[in-house]
């Protein structure tokens, strides 16, 4: 067998890629193990590319300076007290934007004498436009992020052609998507087939105002945060409904009809790992739950919830379920191409796709984001000696590694099947869900100590334990006579 | 200025929710029905938050918009004949008069609730305490039975349901 491998490698020498050749003049030479595969670092290499790289550089440097250049000019022309503003912002990181924004609201009232209504609205402005830019910037990031990424645990490069290493790839996408031809089926309902996609984005944007960026920086403070999360979240199996009916297609209408089971049998195990956290917090506002994940145990364990014995498998149901509720790989039978065309995206094109687009990516991140804050400790550093780093940096990051992970599943898992989707989400993640919020009551009662360790930790392992037998599928495991590993 | 945004906003919610009541009872397709449905309630969720009662509001948008809408317009897709065309809503008159008594009585019978509540006898009633953390105690302090039989009702409804989907053998269908 072995040796078949080795002639399916040097078929012909001098007639393949570099990559090939490479191969070839290992095999030829006879070095290397039996099996010889071109390393990952060995993809073919043009001979510009060094040459590339230092125009690449060439151009970060002259935006870097731009950068700068820009900055000194605004320096020298803005007024006193709005460089003071900079300069306290520069001091204390920590507080920067808010105090930029307040700075920048006092000279309005100051200098220009707007009354306090005006200053509230431009406040507002000023909240809503910073969130909606940084998320629209992230989404248009991700988007590429997300193509390398897979390229890369593919094995190929993904985009590389727009700008330097593809960072223009999603301007590009976007003036494809909005100069395409908006095509909308002849027996559409135009009505709700035009409204879906405004409906499915609406929330997604909404929600993204409840989640804590950092220490006073909530858009908004509500004491029932966490339920308008849950609320507006159910508004988008509404949007679902209306792509997938308005569009009149018998695929469009199946992967809607999948796609709305599964948001509302997954909805079950995420509210209830989330109920878990609200149990701990005696709140449901998200500030409150950050809050309370402050500080850390023996100086270096952050006292955050996924640290606990509850904490982690609430974590991981969260996380599983939210993959399902965004429609994602290996959840993302309502898209199932092979079977399904695109589900109900199949009838949408043009900038409608664009905004399902962007709304499913926008509802990842506030998915991740509330992950992050029920879980992960919010704005809260991990470790003592990091807390320099502002909050919001740490609320970003921990948002993103979240965003990367579920990018890293998306691309390695694959898709399941209609009932195993089912059969998980009721029989195995609810019960999870439900022994999560037995163990964070007990955890409540024993306190952080060696007892509650003991006594919660039974009680979600033991329901692992019995349900993964239980329902198990008893098939033999898979092993693959080909292959040794 | 706050009282004339919140008179906006009620403005704007009530002709919202109004045109959406009157399209989901005057709507031929009964699906552009359900839509309208959905859209009232979100309407009705709106008042509640107007109100400060953000807990019963976003409660109300979970249950009535994220499950009782979706029921609604699920069951409206799958009871639908295939030979369609002939779906809509019925428009003879005694199905009219009977709709209108029924809204009617309701009406009635809340407007003679409510007149004789305690709560509205004084001139301006006090503020509720509305913090979810009171919400919770009652539920399970005086309103406990109530709570247990709602959950007692659903238990059996749920599993009256998976009974229903079991074929005569005893074996879930596919």
């Amino acid at each position: 067998m072995i040796r078949k491998a080795e002639d399916s490698e040097c078929p012909q020498p001098g007639t393949c890629s570099p990559a090939r050749a490479a191969v070839e003049d290992r095999c030829l030479a006879g070095i290397g193990s039996s099996r010889v595969y071109p390393a990952r670092r060995s993809l073919p290499q043009r001979e510009e590319s060094r040459l590339g790289g230092m125009r690449q550089g060439m151009l970060v440097g002259t935006v870097v300076l731009v950068l700068l250049a820009a900055a000194a000019v605004l320096y020298t022309i803005a007024p006193e007290s709005l460089t003071a503003v900079a300069w306290d912002a520069m001091r204390n990181p920590d507080q920067a934007p808010v105090l930029l924004k307040h700075g920048f609201l006092d000279y309005l009232a100051t200098a220009w004498g707007l009354s306090p209504t005006a200053i509230e609205h431009v406040s507002i402005q000023i909240t809503i436009s910073s969130l909606l830019a940084f998320f629209c910037l992230l989404f248009a990031l991700t988007s590429l992020v997300e193509r390398k990424v897979f390229a890369r645990i593919q094995n190929r490069y993904g985009p590389n052609r727009v700008g330097p290493w593809g960072l223009f790839q999603p301007i590009a996408d976007g003036i494809k998507m909005l100069t395409k031809e908006d095509i909308v089926p002849r027996n559409a309902d135009k009505v709700v087939h035009l409204l879906a996609p405004v409906v499915m984005l609406v929330p997604a944007l909404i929600v993204l105002a409840i989640l804590p960026y950092g220490p006073g920086m909530v858009p908004i403070e509500l004491e029932v945060g966490i339920l308008l999360f849950f609320a507006l979240g159910a508004v988008t199996e509404v949007a679902v409904f209306m792509a997938g009916w308005g569009s009149s297609n018998k695929y469009s209408l199946l992967g809607a009809m999948r796609a709305i089971a599964q948001m509302i049998s997954y909805e079950m195990p995420l509210i209830l790992a989330a109920i878990a956290v609200v149990m701990m917090t005696g709140s449901l506002s998200p500030v409150a739950i950050v809050e309370s994940q402050e500080g850390y145990s023996m100086g270096f364990v952050p006292d955050w919830f996924v640290l606990t014995p509850w904490g982690i498998v609430g974590f991981i149901i969260f996380f599983i379920a939210a993959q399902a509720e965004s429609n994602r790989s290996p959840f993302d039978l309502p898209e199932g191409e092979s079977e399904l065309v695109a589900g109900h995206l199949t009838e949408y094109s043009g900038f409608k796709y664009a905004v399902f687009f962007m709304a499913e990516y926008i509802g990842l991140f506030a998915i991740s984001g509330l992950a992050a804050t029920l879980f992960l400790g919010g704005w809260h550093a991990p470790l003592p000696v990091l807390d320099f780093i502002p909050g919001y940096v740490w609320f970003i990051v921990k948002l993103y590694a979240l965003v990367l992970l579920a990018i890293w599943i998306r691309g390695t898992v694959p898709r399941i099947r209609g009932d195993q989707l089912m059969g998980f989400a009721w029989k195995f993640m609810t019960p999870m869900g439900f022994a999560t919020i037995a163990a964070a009551a007990t955890w409540h009662y024993a306190g952080p100590g060696p007892v509650g360790w003991l006594i919660a930790g039974a009680l979600v392992l033991i329901p692992f334990l019995l349900l993964s037998r239980v329902f198990s599928t008893r098939y033999p495991v898979r092993t693959y006579r080909y292959s040794e590993r | 200025m706050i009282t004339d945004a919140a008179f906006i906003a009620f403005a704007v919610l009530g002709i919202v929710t109004l045109g959406a009541t009157l399209g989901a009872v005057a709507m031929r397709d009964p699906v552009h029905c359900g839509l309208a449905l959905a859209l009232a309630f979100c309407g009705v969720g709106g008042f509640y938050i107007l109100l400060g009662a953000e807990f019963l509001g976003f409660i109300q948008l979970l249950v009535y918009v994220g499950a009782v809408a979706v029921l609604i317009m699920f069951v409206i897709l799958l009871t639908r004949r295939p030979d369609s065309g002939q779906d809509t809503n019925s428009r003879g008159f005694w199905s009219a008069l009977a709709g209108s008594g029924v809204a009617l009585g309701v009406f009635a019978v809340l407007a003679v609730a409510i007149s004789r509540s305690p709560s509205i006898q004084t001139a301006t009633p006090a503020d509720p305490e509305a913090s979810i953390a009171a919400i919770g105690r009652m539920l399970v302090s005086s309103h406990l039975l109530p709570l247990k039989m709602i959950g007692v009702l659903l238990t059996v409804a749920l599993i009256g349901g998976v009974l229903g989907a079991m074929q005569e053998g005893g074996k879930l269908e596919r």
